[in-house]
């Protein structure tokens, strides 16, 4: 055994008996207000400034994102293309993960002929990574209501009621229709879906294809879009700036071949932007759970066209990131086994918060922890707490870990941590934009031609998305967002390709006194070390 | 990282050339750690969307394997490469218009009788998956045990670069999952009847109050009913 472990099982082991027969209160409103004030990252006020210009001006915002948004085109001169232009779409989605693939496949039904662009290859997203499951109201005991209420809930009221009831009354049907491609969720005893329950919700409503419900979600999408004519994909050729015509409508945009230095013009009649999450701008130095493309790229790409962002300052950090071994940092630990009755512990072998609240008081409750002295440190320099793993099989009877979280088995077996007897390490880790561009329920946004569905639009989670609601909320706002597209393709013509929203956007850059240091979009984080550099700027 | 210091380096390989980097790093790591700048080759960093197959020998050894360069920690004299693009083919199918699934497989397969029991897939799968006994069970019509041993599949093609009967056993087994969903497994009444309710309306009143709440109201409506 690992000697991290070794010298914390014995403590583990002795209090689980007693942990097990604890119960452990949901906090009252008035102490997880104050737990977040005290603890959450989002409320860390030196992590925050206000963004400078734009429809947001003066909002405040990480500054990690401040940055981007001020950040200049990486344009400076008009690419020959725009006279010329390499490709003709109607619909063109920028962004391959399960919202852009899904609004794909409901345009190119309506007849539509459409381009899905990504940044990496079709299906590497943080879709196919989605573990737990996806919400929907199935049982008896349950409604689209109390959905509805609990996603109010959960979101702090700050939800578009709108948006949710949306998305709630969607949910049956978009559930149908990944059932109709072929997404196998599974089925309880008597052949029903099974539900299960999951962290903040007052009804058991996640579905789920064991621990890999993204990844069968994503692999029937992607084979689906593979299977339909009429659907170009170019991978590895991320957006870098959107085309207008004089009248600001969105006419098109400028891809970046990311294996030749080579730009790409495609004109369409609408846009739909499904770039996804943040995780890689590592806010305030937090690891992260999502895949190497999410640098948050709508944002920028949208702010500067004078598109609203909704919520842009929260983030979601998941309670159970691994920490340790080194090379699993980050990873995200399915909810699913908090849900499921691990056991969050600090190095006294205490409880210290009901494991079922919502994901930001739990994350407020660790990071808690470990700043008054009750983590654990590891080798790497990183602390966190003990998820206890084992209990779910002291309670439920042997195997039943090993049944139930089949992918998290294999990973931590990678690197010699068997979970059905050994406790883990965990401490939150960056995993969720809450926020985006402000959309309305067809996905539409203030700017014509433009919509935005998916992590990348904000509004319907409020500041605080529940676990199960975003795998939902990509196929229902990526459904909306592609029929609309597709229909706006048969009302207008092709137009004008400029970039004349820069002007304004520079103008306004000016008058607020920012000097564009950078360009955006990222694109992709730079992990690359370079010795040499580090060397002569020393 | 603080600790980088206190860490054993090792020496590994990569594309014929040696480099020293610490002991606790993956493959992918590796590749950042000695300046390589992929951008191919990498995609969820997390084990589940296959784009990071791997092709390594390690010390001593003179099998040829592979893994996935996320998940795979480098070891002292490993020597690996990192494979940025499979191409493969796939035939064409939609699911709805398929009708008899368990015959029409061989249509779009025909060469999954090939099956030469070589075990080739099974030793390379990174996840583990008895993807051989997948086709033969798709083969057999047990789409069902197929689908169940295929859950895990990430799609990366490995099993396809070995397969010596020319087939790709992860697509016949995707086949056979998604069939296997859309045609025999148990549909859900309450998916059914949550669907008509909605579009009965059945919650129009319930909807029409939410919608006149101000937020202090909804903020009650809620917490009422939780
Ligand atoms: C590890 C993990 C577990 C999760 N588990 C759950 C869960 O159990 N339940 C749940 O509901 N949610 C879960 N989530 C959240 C959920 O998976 C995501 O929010 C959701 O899948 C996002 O889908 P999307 O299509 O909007 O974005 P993505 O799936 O991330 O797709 C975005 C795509 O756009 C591409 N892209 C990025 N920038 C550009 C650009 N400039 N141009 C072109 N393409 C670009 C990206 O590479 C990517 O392919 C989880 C997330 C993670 C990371
Ligand atoms: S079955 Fe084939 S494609 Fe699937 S994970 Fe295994 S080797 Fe990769
Ligand atoms: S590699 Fe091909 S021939 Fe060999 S066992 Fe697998 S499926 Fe059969
Ligand atoms: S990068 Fe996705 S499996 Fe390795």
């Amino acid at each position: 055994m690992d000697s991290l472990l070794e010298k914390y099982i014995g403590v583990i082991e002795a209090t689980r008996d007693k942990r097990i027969a604890q119960a452990m209160p949901l906090m009252r409103e008035a102490d997880k207000e104050h737990l977040l004030t005290a603890h959450h990252p989002d409320y860390r006020k030196e992590a925050y400034r206000p963004i400078a210009f734009g429809p947001n001006q003066g909002e405040e915002t990480v500054h990690e994102l401040a940055a981007l948004l001020e950040a200049d085109s990486p344009l400076s001169v008009a690419p020959a293309g725009l006279a010329k232009p390499d490709f003709e779409v109607d619909v063109l989605i920028l962004g391959g993960g399960g919202a852009g693939a899904t609004a794909a496949l409901m345009a190119r039904e309506l007849g539509a002929s459409v381009m899905i662009a990504t940044k990496l290859r079709l299906g590497d997203s943080n879709t196919v990574m989605a573990e737990g499951g996806v919400q929907v109201a199935v049982k008896e005991d349950d409604s689209p209501i109390q959905h509805f209420v609990d996603a109010m809930h959960g979101g702090h009221y700050k939800n578009d009621p709108r948006l949710l009831k949306v998305m709630v009354e969607d949910a049956p049907f978009s559930i149908n229709w990944l059932d109709s491609l072929g997404v196998l969720f599974d089925r309880d005893a008597d052949g029903n879906l099974k539900v299960k329950k999951g962290g903040g919700t007052s009804r058991a409503r996640l579905l789920a294809c064991k621990d890999y419900t993204g990844l069968d979600m994503m692999r029937v999408l992607k084979d689906t879009v593979l299977n339909t004519e009429g659907i170009q994909i170019m991978e590895f050729a991320p957006a870098i700036e959107l085309l207008t015509n004089s009248n600001g409508q969105v006419t098109g945009a400028v891809l970046q071949n990311l294996d030749v230095d080579q730009r790409i013009v495609v004109r369409a009649k609408s846009v739909i932007m499904a770039t996804g999450g943040i995780g890689r701008l590592h806010i305030q130095n937090f690891p992260t759970s999502n895949h190497f493309g999410a640098t948050g790229d709508a944002l920028p790409l949208c702010y500067r066209l004078g598109a609203r962002l909704a919520f842009p300052g929260t983030f979601q950090y998941h309670p159970t990131g691994a920490i340790y071994p080194e090379q699993m940092a980050g990873l995200l630990v399915t909810e699913a086994i908090r849900s499921g009755g691990a056991h969050l512990i600090n190095r006294n072998g205490e409880r210290f918060v009901n494991e079922l609240e919502a994901r930001d008081v739990v994350c407020a409750a660790i990071i808690r922890e470990c700043a008054e002295g009750r983590g654990v440190d590891t080798p790497f320099g990183r602390q966190g707490v003990w998820l206890d793993i084992p209990v779910i099989d002291a309670m439920n009877g042997e195997g039943v870990v090993k049944r139930r979280y089949p992918g998290m088995l294999r990973k931590y077996e990678r690197h010699g941590i068997d979970i059905p007897t050994q406790p883990v390490l965990i401490y939150p880790t960056l995993h969720y934009q809450n926020g985006g561009v402000a959309i309305g329920t067809e996905g539409e946004t203030e700017i014509a031609g433009l919509y935005v569905a998916g992590e990348a639009a904000g509004g319907i989670h409020g500041t605080n998305r529940l676990m199960g609601n975003s795998l939902l909320d990509i196929i229902v706002f990526g459904a909306r967002a592609g029929r609309a597209a597709a229909q706006r393709a048969t009302e207008v013509d092709f137009g004008e390709l400029t970039l004349n929203h820069l002007d304004a956007f520079r103008k306004q850059m000016k008058k607020a006194g920012v000097e564009p240091t950078r360009t955006s979009p990222m694109l992709l984080p730079d992990y690359v070390r370079r010795p040499e550099e580090a060397v002569g700027s020393a | 990282m603080s600790a980088e210091t206190d860490t054993k380096l090792v020496t590994v390989e990569i594309m014929g050339k040696q480099y020293q980097v610490p002991d606790a790093m993956t493959v992918i790591g590796t590749m950042w750690y000695t300046g390589h700048n992929i951008i191919r080759g990498v995609g969820c960093l997390g084990g589940v969307c296959g784009a990071c197959s791997t092709v390594y020998r390690t010390k001593d050894d003179f099998a040829l394997k592979v893994g996935l360069g996320c998940q795979m920690k480098i070891e002292d004299g490993m020597s690996f490469f990192m494979t940025p693009f499979y191409p493969t083919a796939k035939p064409n199918y939609n699911v709805q218009e398929i009708e008899h699934p368990k015959e029409e497989l061989f249509r779009y397969f025909p060469e999954a009788l090939n099956c030469r029991n070589c075990n080739a897939c099974n030793k390379v799968c990174p996840q583990d998956i008895d993807i051989k006994g997948a086709v033969k069970d798709a083969v057999k019509g047990d789409f069902e045990a197929a689908a169940d041993k295929a859950l895990s599949c990430v799609m990366c093609g490995l099993c396809v670069s070995r397969c010596i009967a020319e087939m790709a056993p992860n697509m016949i087994a995707l086949y056979a999952r998604r069939t296997w969903s859309v045609f025999y497994a148990t549909k859900h009444e309450r998916l059914d009847q949550q669907m008509k309710q909605i579009t009965d309306g059945v919650w129009n009143d319930e909807w029409d109050q939410i919608s006149q709440l101000d937020e202090a109201g909804l903020k009650e409506f809620c917490k009422a009913r939780r």
